[in-house]
């Protein structure tokens, strides 16, 4: 089971020339779970105890809004990962997650890997080189969702 | 740098470049809130109409004016052809207006082609967003025409929200199919949507294709492609191998009146379809 997981984690494209030592350690932080359609993950102001590698499956990353009911930012499915929340005081969601079809998924858990982190740097710089990727990549397509490119040009 | 001038052909251009020919419209089908599709046939009944797939004609609404819009609809259709428009101006606008067996003046096909035959026994990436579906359409209805000479192929959609999706119908019965791969997100979800949310884009990166062996074609707004160019780069395609639909302001549509200037090319007349090698050292230059 746990080699299994070493194996998934290291070729992902996230996990890409993570030493193999480190693979180890990261598999001892996850598991694999499986949600049903429409199923919350978790909830915007929960504790970000957690993030998920999405293997199959949609989810919709999702905020309440006052009159509008929950309202979906943005969506990531097969390949991508799901929630930063747990690296960063409070540790709390700022968003919610909710499944749009049957997922299943890799789950870490974040509590133990920062517990990990902090016992060895390089494996913290690792770990935060991979996930301000993938900040950066969620930032740019945020900018440029934030353009409106396909509405009437002025 | 590869020549940009290399691909310019010249179909469309007769003894009167300039003439508008009467096309009579068959009819005119509203796409979402601010597009439309007017489809036209000859006004003599035995002339037939052939373009490839990226070209675009000259549309004259008479009494208001003339706009350049790309052909949407089926190349092997040489009995009628269709344009998809939005709604942007006082000639769109009118030609919104017009119904069944009113005649538009014609100019055209004019333009540069997608790759389809460079593309065959490679995989195709299609990347567009808005109404840059469009364009794309005739090189898909040919795609899935010869579906046997080409290896996987991709559809990457990106729309403003689930109500501006163009060529519904379309989408969905392409989808059903086993051996296309579509993906349409929306900018903007509704609560009824269940689909992908985000820009277009960001789809590349896990899209499945070789890069070794694929051809990439995008058309939509400039900074969608330039982004899309990116993504393309990042997973190894060669820039030979993109190709993009440029758009500018287009007027004469044969290289005369220079409006549509690109750097040393006329997007009417060398594009609008580029080879991206070719304009990459201008591509994404505001002084362009």
């Amino acid at each position: 089971m746990r080699q299994a997981l070493e194996g998934i984690i290291g070729e992902h494209l996230f996990f890409k020339g993570l030493e193999e030592r480190y693979v180890k350690i990261v598999a001892g932080c996850a598991k694999n779970v499986r949600f049903g359609e429409r199923e919350i993950i978790f909830r915007e102001g929960d504790a970000a105890d957690q993030f998920y590698f999405i293997r199959e499956g949609l989810v919709a990353v999702e905020l309440m809004v006052p009159q509008r009911g929950f309202t979906t930012l943005q969506t990531v499915g097969e390949g991508d990962v799901l929630g930063w929340s747990w690296l960063m005081p409070p540790y709390r969601w700022r968003f919610g997650a909710r499944t749009l079809q049957p997922t299943r998924a890799l789950a870490f858990d974040g509590k133990c890997l920062r517990g990990k982190c902090e016992e060895d740097h390089d494996l913290g710089y690792e770990l935060l080189k991979r996930f301000t990727f993938v900040v950066t990549e969620r930032l740019e397509a945020t900018r440029l969702q934030l353009l409106d490119l396909y509405g009437a040009p002025a | 740098m590869a020549p940009l001038l290399e691909n310019s052909i010249t179909t469309g251009l007769g003894v009167e470049p300039m003439l508008p020919k009467p096309y009579c419209i068959q009819r005119l089908r509203h796409e979402t809130d601010d597009t439309f599709t007017i489809e036209l046939a000859p006004e003599n009944s035995g002339e037939t109409f052939s373009f490839l797939p990226g070209q675009f004609n000259m549309l004259y609404v008479f009494g208001v004016g003339e706009v350049p819009i790309s052909i949407s609809s089926d190349p092997q259709d040489v009995r009628t052809f269709q344009h998809t428009t939005r709604i942007v101006g006082a000639v769109t606008r009118g030609m919104g207006h017009l119904k069944k067996g009113d005649v538009v003046g014609v100019r055209g096909p004019y333009g540069t082609p997608w790759p389809v035959q460079e593309a065959e026994g490679r995989d195709v990436v299609i990347v567009t967003g808005g109404i840059g579906l469009a364009p794309l359409r005739p090189a898909l209805y040919h795609l899935t025409a010869q579906r046997e000479k080409y290896h996987k192929i991709v559809l990457l959609y990106g729309a403003r929200t689930p109500e501006d999706i163009l060529y519904r119908r379309e989408l969905e019965r392409w989808r059903s199919k086993f051996d296309l791969e579509i993906q349409v997100t929306v900018d903007r979800g509704t609560r009824a949507w269940r689909g992908s949310v985000g820009v277009v884009t960001t789809m590349i990166g896990r899209s499945p294709f070789d890069p070794s062996n694929a051809v990439a074609l995008a058309c939509g707004p400039e900074v969608m492609m330039r982004f899309a160019v990116m993504e393309f780069q990042r997973r190894g395609l060669a820039s030979e191998n993109i190709y993009l639909s440029m758009e500018r302001n287009m007027k004469c549509a044969v290289g005369f009146c220079g409006h549509c200037q690109y750097g040393p090319a006329f997007i009417c007349k060398d594009g609008p379809v580029f080879r991206f090698d070719r304009i990459e050292p201008i591509f994404g230059k505001a002084e362009i």
